[in-house]
């Protein structure tokens, strides 16, 4: 029996259609997510990544488009998918939780009235005192007091509305949690803990995670499997122990040079020459050109492909040839 | 010539920023709207007297309530008086009421916010307070309660309509200049020893400059409408001269005689001048504060 | 705090806004050039004759003599008590009618125009608004857009004038100078709302008629208003759809209708709900004309002819009152705001 995979993409692009241009915000991004696989999408601001999270649900803003691509979760073609459909796999069947929690709740509404709402309109027989009932269960394995349920948000810190958001994001047993920059605008201490919850929570119910993050740090440290982003394009793609052990992409590289390391007193902090391109008019060729050290005269021409270097570990870089073999 | 030179290249560059109006999108055009708008009705005004066919204020140079037609047409009104004509000339007043109240607003509420913010304390909190009362109150009432006092007349009509404007301008000349006041470079200014006149006049004003001209404009849209309220009332100017506020209200008097061209032309005026003046306002606005970038 | 401090700190507020009202205009009435009753005489009277009318009316007395008095007449709860209306002078047209009077009979015309045109305004011009906030750059939010803005540029009495000349020409609705169809009896006073009255009393034609005399009046009025409603409803909107709790809720698969109303419209609504508090001003001004227009019994009607009859007594009276009414709609907003807005309160 050949195992489906839970989430399949191929080859999709993104364009943002705005007044002053088009903006190809998300180009030939393609890969494959298991049931209970974690993926890490790492890059900067810009590198399409919190796009990607959204295209999978369906969700890009206004105006964004999709304009290539297909993506599969378990086996249904979502492009295609009335509205109504689309709507009933959407925190259901995948969970998604926003960056930062202090604008992500209804201000008006309290939390326990947020899991009624989201319980009711997926399973509309339960009853309102037994969604509350279920409200308060999660908000107990969250952590958070449950006689809090009539409370607002704003009467909660930031992290504590970020256990709510990822409540609300799992309330309803969903086989994949994209989670957009779950801890960036949490403190260090703070984000450990919502990560661990998040961990802990991913284990008990076998749910399957794309973790977001321009850190890659974090990243490396949870995700089986990782894709770098650049200006939209996928980097590299590989194991967490392998991009670690052995990166092939420049960018990759410099991300993790600059990566500051406590055991290392006299560490020079480097950062990767200059900044990301401007989407509405990228270089020509590789993306990367202008801040790559090993630049080559193929590389301002050509967008170079993405191959695999190696069994499963891809890389889009001329450095390395038909073999994988890395040309210096 | 000299003069001849400095006049050309300001006209050149004006040219210039307008044109490069058109580039600015949505909002662009709507200044660029409005300003056609507005020039042309003040143009109309002001050759008007040489064009009218007819005397406007002659009585009786037709039949009475004549609908309109080849000879007159825009037709007559009550008195025999040929509405086109009237039309031509009919946006006079307004337009001096207006500007009259906007530049009065603008001579009184201006310095007064530049001030009474600047120097902060009690000063800036009790003007504040009369000021947002009278801000609060019902424009029209106001000028209804002022102009009934003073009595008739275009300085008059200007004068009830500017009170009830000059705390628009007050008030966001005050929210700017606290916003500013704060800012380093002010404090630096201060630091070096600069006056406060100095500091109002070089650091505060030309920053507040934008704001003033989107609530100018806005002011004269709602400065026409006022006036043409209270020409309605009966406030207004009274004696004989072509007006449409006063053609509108007395095209009314004679409303069930049916004759619907003496009310719709001057009406139609006004709204493109109060139109002309708020596309101006808004456009200026959204191209200001673009709320709306992606 | 709770809600209920909230409100009572709030009404303390309130005073001394209203005694600068006050203040600012008997000032307005009193200060500005020009001498009252000369000019309500226009020269027709003999001095005796003026002098007998400044005497009746007080003004012969040192200004802030005057100003005690003026204070004093509102807030004499002995006078109020006795005839059901505050002391705010004698008539100058009719000496012997007390204007406190008429425009306590006056003003339940002008509330019931005012509500039903906020009613109709706010309804067009918010619909209006999420529609076209949810169409962004369509053809149809720019016609919306386009609506709004030349709807406010249209003086409201223009607007009042040109559906006297449809619905008259056409349904014979031309304006009686009543609140109701001549025909029929108005119905007994409880709120002075004659379509409330109507309601209370059971009595269904009554309520038809009344409508029906509102109709005009308040549609233009409204259509006038709604401008602003839309422009302003739309600009929230916009903003509000961005917010990241949309998304989310988008994301947790709830209807769109849900996220709308719910969720963007709900929180939008704040800000939309502090304007119609501050259209309420608005709202008199354009009161004041269509009443006029449609003449429509209320305070703005009155204070127009006592404009033509020059009685300032009468005009600074009315002009008190809607200084009163705007300082407690807006005091009814600013509890409202609170109510909806659980932050506010801290």
């Amino acid at each position: 029996m050949i195992k489906l995979p839970l989430l399949d993409i191929d080859s999709l692009a993104v364009d943002y259609q705005t007044g002053t241009g088009t903006v190809r915000a998300i180009y030939d991004v393609s890969f494959r997510l298991e049931k209970g696989e974690t993926l890490g999408l790492a890059g900067e601001s810009g590198s399409g990544k919190s796009t990607l999270g959204l295209s999978i649900m369906r969700l890009v803003p206004y105006p964004g488009v999709i304009t290539n691509g297909i993506i599969r979760i378990d086996e249904t073609n979502i492009m295609k998918l009335p509205e109504h459909e689309m709507r009933s796999i959407r925190g259901k069947k995948v969970g998604y939780i926003f960056q930062d929690p202090m604008t992500s709740l209804n201000p008006v509404k309290k939390i326990g009235a947020h899991f009624v709402e989201l319980i009711r309109t997926h399973e509309p027989i339960v009853s309102e005192k037994e969604a509350l009932e279920r409200a308060k269960t999660i908000l107990k394995n969250l952590g958070i007091l449950p006689e809090r349920i009539n409370d607002y948000p704003h009467q909660f810190s930031g992290g504590m509305r970020q256990r709510i958001m990822i409540g609300l994001a799992i309330a309803l047993n969903p086989s994949l949690v994209i989670a957009d920059e779950p801890t960036t605008a949490l403190d260090v201490i703070v984000q450990e803990r919502i990560l661990d919850l998040l961990e802990s929570l991913r284990k008990i119910y076998g749910m399957a995670l794309i973790l977001i993050s321009h850190d890659l740090s974090i990243i490396l440290e949870r995700c089986d499997r990782i894709i770098v982003m650049y200006a939209g394009q996928m980097a590299e793609y590989t194991t967490g122990a392998e991009l670690h052990r052995a990166p092939k992409h420049p960018y990759t590289e410099g991300l993790l040079q600059s990566i500051p390391n406590i055991e290392l007193s006299d560490q020079k902090l480097s950062a990767i020459p200059g900044s990301p391109p401007n989407m509405l008019n990228p270089p020509e060729g590789c993306r990367f050109w202008p801040r790559c050290p090993y630049v080559m005269e193929i590389c301002r021409l050509k967008v170079p492909p993405l191959i695999a270097a190696e069994p499963n570990h891809l890389v889009r870089c001329f450095l390395y040839g038909e073999k994988g073999a890395r040309i210096e | 010539m000299d003069k001849v030179k400095v006049t050309k290249s300001m006209l050149a560059r004006l040219v210039h920023n307008v044109g490069s109006l058109t580039k600015k999108g949505p909002s662009g055009w709507m200044v660029i709207i409005g300003i056609i708008i507005v020039s042309a009705l003040v143009i109309m005004t002001a050759i008007g007297p040489w064009v009218t066919p007819y005397n406007p204020s002659e009585s009786n140079v037709g039949p009475i309530r004549a609908p309109p037609s080849l000879e007159y047409p825009m037709g007559t009104n009550h008195l025999g008086q040929d509405m086109l004509s009237r039309t031509l000339v009919g946006g006079s007043i307004m337009l001096q009421v207006s500007a009259l109240s906007v530049l009065v607003c603008f001579l009184i509420g201006v310095p007064l916010g530049l001030f009474s913010s600047y120097t902060g304390g009690y000063l800036d909190s009790s003007v504040s307070l009369v000021i947002d009362a009278v801000y609060a109150f019902p424009g029209l009432v106001i000028a209804i309660a002022v102009a009934a006092v003073l009595g008739p007349g275009v300085v008059n009509m200007a004068l009830s309509i500017a009170v009830v404007y000059i705390p628009s301008y007050f008030r966001i000349v005050r929210s700017q200049v606290l916003s500013i006041k704060e800012l380093t470079y002010t404090e630096a200014a201060r630091a070096a020893g600069a006056k406060w006149y100095t500091i109002i006049t070089r650091y505060i004003f030309p920053n507040v400059i934008p704001s003033i001209v989107v609530v100018a404009t806005v002011n004269f849209a709602d400065a026409v409408l006022t006036a043409a309220g209270l020409t309605f009332i009966g406030l207004g100017v009274t004696y004989d001269i072509p007006d449409w506020s006063w053609d509108l209200t007395n095209g009314w008097k004679y409303l069930s005689s049916r004759a619907w061209w003496i009310i719709s032309f001057p009406g139609l005026m006004i709204i493109l001048l109060a139109l002309g003046f708020t596309l101006i306002g808004e456009g200026m606005s959204e191209l200001l504060n673009p709320k709306l970038q992606r | 705090m709770g809600l209920r401090t909230y409100i009572v700190t709030r009404i303390l507020l309130t005073i001394p806004t209203l005694l600068l009202l006050l203040t600012t205009v008997f000032l307005i009435m009193r200060v500005l050039p020009g001498d009252p009753v000369a000019l309500h005489f226009e020269k027709k009277a003999t001095p005796e004759q003026m002098e007998q009318m400044r005497h009746l009316l007080g003004l012969d007395k040192p200004l802030w003599e005057q100003y005690i008095d003026y204070l004093w007449g509102l807030v004499d709860v002995g006078y109020f008590l006795a005839h059901g209306y505050p002391n705010l002078g004698k008539s100058m047209q009719v000496t012997s009618e007390d204007v406190g009077g008429q425009i306590f009979s006056a003003f339940p015309a002008t509330l019931e125009l005012a509500i039903y045109s906020m009613i109709l305004a706010s309804v067009i011009g918010i619909l209006l608004g999420v529609v076209a906030s949810k169409s962004y750059n369509s053809v149809l939010d720019h016609l919306i857009r386009g609506s709004g803005t030349v709807a406010y540029a249209v003086p409201v009495f223009f607007l009042g004038i040109v559906l006297q000349l449809i619905f008259g020409v056409y349904l014979h609705w031309l304006p009686t100078g009543l609140r109701i169809n001549p025909s029929v009896e108005p119905p007994a006073t409880i709120t002075g709302l004659y379509t409330i009255d109507s309601l209370l009393e059971g009595n269904i034609i009554k309520l038809f008629e009344s409508f029906k005399a509102l109709a005009l009046p308040s549609l233009t009025l409204g259509i006038v208003l709604s401008g602003i409603f839309i422009r302003l409803t739309r600009m929230n909107m916009l903003e509000t759809l961005r917010f990241d709790f949309v998304a989310a809720a988008r994301a947790r698969g709830l209807k769109e209708g849900t996220v709308t109303y719910g969720y963007a419209l709900r929180n939008a609504f704040l800000p939309i709900l502090t304007m119609m508090g501050l259209q309420f001003a608005m709202l008199l001004g354009g009161a004041i004309l269509t009443e006029t227009t449609f003449s429509w019994p209320g305070l703005g009607r009155y204070i127009v002819t006592r404009i033509n009859f020059r009685d300032y007594t009468a005009i600074q009276g009315a002009v008190v009152m809607f200084g009163l009414f705007v300082a407690l709609v807006s005091l009814a907003v600013d509890i409202l705001y609170a109510y909806f807005d659980p932050r506010i309160r801290l």
